[in-house]
């Protein structure tokens, strides 16, 4: 059995090309129904078409929920561009339904008069009562503001396949290649990456190579599903996304995630430091401990605990003991890391903790996106314990904060948290291939014993305030460390008034002197305007995108993206003071405002929302216009 | 400066200069004696030995040591150490516990880092009792134990610190008494030597809040007839006179005096099920001898190994490569 693509029509031309410059579809349907996979199939052709491209997978919070049921919709987001974009679109220009619960979680977020392409094996009268719909919207008139494409696009798939002798359930499981090869044709996307993609999945060299029947199913139903759409008279005309001019080089697509796992390791190779990442499973980071776990060959160590507490214990006995310690996790596990962050404070080890942030409070919003947690990984520790905080702005950043972290807490001897949060972490961008001979060493602070001399554990650079980092089995540094205070140069310990309040004054100074060793922050847009937005992290795409069209609309808008929550940037003040006006957008309740506010005494007006979802561009212009128009 | 040691190790080298702040009469002295003299017999380098200690009077104990130490936080002990012997495994890690420490807040760490077989050796100080917050009960005090917290007596049911290692797999357990240096130093030994994770329980005084909590079983007046020293291969006979010896009747094991020839059981540390070890591991004061000496003592794969192992073969197959890794999966070029 073959698939004969000879006979694929790789640009068929009876139908008229429209060009469009950027397009935003959803795929959603059951989570057994393969929508990430379809997501991601769509992306890789995409990106290796040439486009620019931002994505976000939306998942539930259970592996398999109840089929048919709102609650087990899962979907994928992209948003697919000739022009440079950094966000994953705000309204659908697609939308595609596998079933009647897809339909009803999504089609709110569907533009008017948008494409709405529909399973009609999923609208069943069961299906319809699963999705808890009063009626049958294919009949009840509810989507008559969009252009409707019903096709029975699971019969059409068993028909497809039906000669590799694939039947039933299996047959119908190709779905989703189905559909994959319609959009294939309505966006003028080749099928030979997914079909070689196929035969690497699901080929001769995999555990499925005495069932060959599963990826000619597969490549069939791609295969059918582009010539369904060239045939019928579904589509009037189809579409044409122009190549994006990105600047030149050799891309790959990433995911925040991977990013941080692509970080973490070259940090590793540029300091000379074994990893050891120690985590315990949690939504959304998990997937950084997957990630480093496959890769040790770096010689990475990568340690399953048996808790949150655990995984960041092991990491610091890892940073004693000269390795490079790092742990991840979400919210409710740095709920659980605090009391081992101040332990590392104390000891002034270099330690990496990652916070891929997601909705809260408690188990919150497992799979969903949120900023809340900035205010905790700041303060959420006994005593006066402060260490660098950074956040990545988008997938691909989430490894220039990686090697940054890393670089910081080599240098200053400190733990360092890193904040992604779910939508970059899962969310993918192209991603230019750094050289990576252009990534400088990483400077360690390394005691050498001295003869003659006690090895003073706490005797400070004078430049950085680090102290010096002596590594068991060296002779000669034997020395003990711990979570008392300690006392000046020597490390002993001392509980007396003076040396804890020197102690406290030399911990804040080290961390307050890495401002001069960040980038200045810099006002994108007006350097005068009428109002500075100040963002931070995961949403720089959105705010982004947001602020340049109201400049474009006329508003004097200034914009600092914020990587560095503390130290900030040295010149963050003076820009803050230059405007009458700041505000804030973040996607919770004001945390970044109040840190502003008391830092720098200044009123902030905010825009806040925790929907469990990036920002929509639309929104934050709208919110933007309507704070310009109020007086102050 | 200490350098590698030419001249052998001797106890001093091993005595830091930091003042020692346990109360005078305290059983954790002569635990700390025994430890610095056993060291320099294990023919390993004075800055390869790490203490690494949780929360509580034991827990002070790597200031006294003149080696590597680091004091963590509660319960937190066999976690950090974990840390540090995955990434130089060329270091004796010693972790320093108390039963509250490692039984109660650390108790999760505890059984994982024995059943994973981590290359630790584990002294639990046991007093039965929190010295360092005042004296309130733990969890291995006895039902009816009054104390701050208890002022109407306990009402928890304690564990075996014996049991519960050997419930969570552990290869080498043992158990030795604060007032017995000669046996503690030959159990610290046996757990030196063993390849993996190794708990040894020690009975500890303490003082102030829980004096002579031991003294029933093992005072000088009472030892012989209330401890039984477990010795590989031999009778589990006790007594001035071994006169006494264990028997098991169908499932339960019994005392019985002046036992005819073949009726005692015999110890075999090598027991591989676990079974006669965790049977000895219930017996409890006053029905029964309290055993002191090694309990368990089987190889068990190591973490250490199996990890590296697969760290190695996947270096070989393939070297590290910062631009093979950036360039892995589907790329393409523009322009």
């Amino acid at each position: 059995m073959s698939t004969d693509i000879q006979n694929i029509p790789i640009f068929p031309n009876e139908k008229s090309h429209i060009d469009v410059d950027s397009v935003t579809i959803r795929f959603a349907g059951d989570s057994g129904d393969g929508m990430q996979i379809t997501g991601t199939q769509f992306t890789d052709a995409s990106a290796i078409f040439g486009n620019d491209l931002a994505t976000m997978p939306d998942f539930p919070a259970e592996i398999r929920a109840p089929a048919g049921t709102v609650a087990g919709v899962s979907a994928y987001q992209i948003h697919f561009s000739s022009q440079d974009i950094k966000t994953p679109g705000d309204d659908l220009n697609v939308l595609v339904a596998m079933n009647a619960a897809a339909l009803k979680a999504n089609v709110m977020d569907l533009e008017e008069g948008g494409i709405l392409l529909i399973d009609e094996a999923g609208f069943t009268e069961k299906d319809i009562e699963k999705a808890e719909m009063k009626s049958n919207p294919l009949e009840d008139g509810s989507l008559a503001g969009y252009r409707v494409i019903r096709a029975n696009i699971t019969e059409l798939t068993i028909n497809a396949v039906k000669e590799t002798g694939l039947k039933g359930k299996s047959a119908e499981l190709c779905k989703n290649f189905f559909t994959l090869g319609m959009m294939y044709w309505l966006y003028d996307r080749p099928l030979n990456h997914t079909l070689k993609w196929l035969d690497e999945k699901y080929g001769p060299k995999t555990k499925y190579k005495d069932k060959p029947e599963i990826a000619e199913s597969n490549k069939r139903a791609l295969t059918a599903g582009y010539n369904f759409a060239d045939t019928v008279e579904l589509f009037t005309s189809h579409y044409r996304v122009k190549k994006a001019a990105l600047p030149q080089g050799k891309y790959r697509k990433i995911s925040g995630n991977e990013a941080t796992v692509f970080g973490l390791l070259t940090a590793s190779q540029k300091s000379g430091r074994p990893l050891f990442y120690g985590s315990y499973p949690i939504t959304p980071a998990s997937d950084i401990l997957h990630g480093l776990s496959k890769h040790k060959n770096f010689g990475v160590i990568t340690f399953q605990a048996e808790d949150e507490i655990a995984a960041i214990a092991s990491a610091i006995g890892s940073a004693y003991a000269g390795g490079l310690g790092v742990t991840a996790t979400s919210g409710p596990g740095i709920c659980l890391k605090l009391e081992a962050m101040g332990l590392g404070v104390m000891t002034e080890l270099p330690l990496i903790i990652v916070d891929v942030q997601r909705g809260g409070p408690s188990t919150g919003l497992p799979t969903k996106t949120e900023q809340s947690d900035l205010l905790m990984v700041m303060f959420g520790r006994s005593g006066d314990s402060p260490l660098p905080v950074l956040a990545a702005k988008s997938p691909s950043d989430c490894f220039n904060m990686a090697v940054e972290a890393a670089r910081i807490a080599l240098k200053y001897m400190t733990p360092v948290v890193l904040l992604t949060d779910g939508y970059i972490a899962n969310g993918s961008e192209p991603w230019l291939i750094p050289d990576h001979n252009a990534i400088p060493a990483m400077k360690t602070n390394l005691a050498v014993p001295v003869a003659g001399e006690t090895f003073q554990a706490y005797a400070r650079d004078p430049v950085s305030n680090a102290r010096k980092w002596a590594i068991p089995g060296t002779p000669g540094l034997e020395h003990r460390i711990g979570g008392l205070e300690k006392a000046r140069n020597t490390g002993s310990v001392a509980y007396d008034p003076e040396n804890h309040q020197a102690m406290t004054n030399e911990r804040h100074a080290k961390i307050a002197g890495i401002a001069n060793d960040i980038p200045l922050a810099e006002v994108v847009g007006h350097k005068d305007g009428d109002a500075l937005v100040v963002s931070w992290g995961g949403t720089f795409g959105t705010v982004s995108t947001a602020v340049e069209e109201c400049i474009k609309a006329g508003l004097k808008l200034g914009h600092v993206h914020l990587n560095y929550l503390n130290p900030f940037p040295k010149n963050l003040g003076e820009i803050l003071n230059g405007f009458d006006r700041v505000i804030v957008p973040e996607l919770n309740m004001g945390q970044l405002k109040m840190l502003l506010g008391g830092t720098f005494g200044i009123q902030i007006q905010g825009i806040n929302q925790v929907r469990g979802k990036p920002f929509k561009v639309s929104y934050l212009a709208s919110e933007l216009h309507r704070i310009l128009e109020t007086q102050k | 400066m200490t350098t590698t040691t030419a001249e052998p190790l001797t106890r001093k080298d091993f005595a830091s200069p930091t003042a020692i702040r346990w109360c005078p009469g305290c059983g954790d002295y002569s635990i700390l004696t025994t430890m610095q003299g056993i060291l320099p017999t294990l023919g390993i380098p004075k800055e390869n030995f790490v203490f690494v200690s949780g929360i509580g009077c034991s827990s002070r104990f790597p200031y006294y040591m003149n080696t590597y130490g680091f004091h963590t936080i509660h319960g937190r002990a066999p976690a950090v150490s974990t840390g540090v012997k995955l990434t130089n495994p060329n270091l004796q890690v010693w972790v320093i516990t108390g039963d509250g420490d490692a039984l109660s807040i650390g108790g999760n760490h505890f059984i994982h880092a024995l059943r994973r077989n981590m290359d630790l050796k584990i002294i639990l100080f046991n007093n039965r009792i929190y010295g360092l917050t005042k004296g309130q009960y733990s969890p291995t005090s006895g039902v009816g134990t009054v104390s701050p917290s208890t002022p109407y007596g306990s009402v928890d049911l304690p564990l075996s610190p014996i049991s519960m290692a050997l419930g969570a797999e552990a290869g080498f357990v043992a158990r030795t008494s604060d007032n017995d240096v000669k046996h503690m130093g030959e159990v610290f030994a046996a757990a030196a030597a063993y390849k993996g994770a190794a708990l040894v329980e020690v009975l500890q005084n303490c003082v102030i809040f829980a004096d002579k909590i031991h003294e029933p079983y093992y005072g000088r007046a009472s030892r012989n007839d209330s401890l039984l020293y477990l010795k590989h291969g031999e009778p589990l006979r006790y007594g001035k006179e071994l006169e006494k010896g264990l028997t098991l009747d169908k499932m339960t094991m019994k005392t019985k005096v002046n036992p005819a020839e073949g009726e005692v059981m015999i110890h075999d540390e090598k027991e591989s099920s676990g079974a006669l070890a965790f049977y000895l591991s219930r017996l409890s004061h006053p029905e029964f001898p309290v055993p002191v000496g090694v309990f368990r003592n089987v190889e068990r794969p190591s973490y250490y190994n199996a990890m590296r192992g697969q760290i190695d073969a996947a270096t070989a197959k393939n070297p590290p490569s910062l631009e093979k890794l950036y360039n892995s999966g589907s790329t393409w070029t523009v322009g």
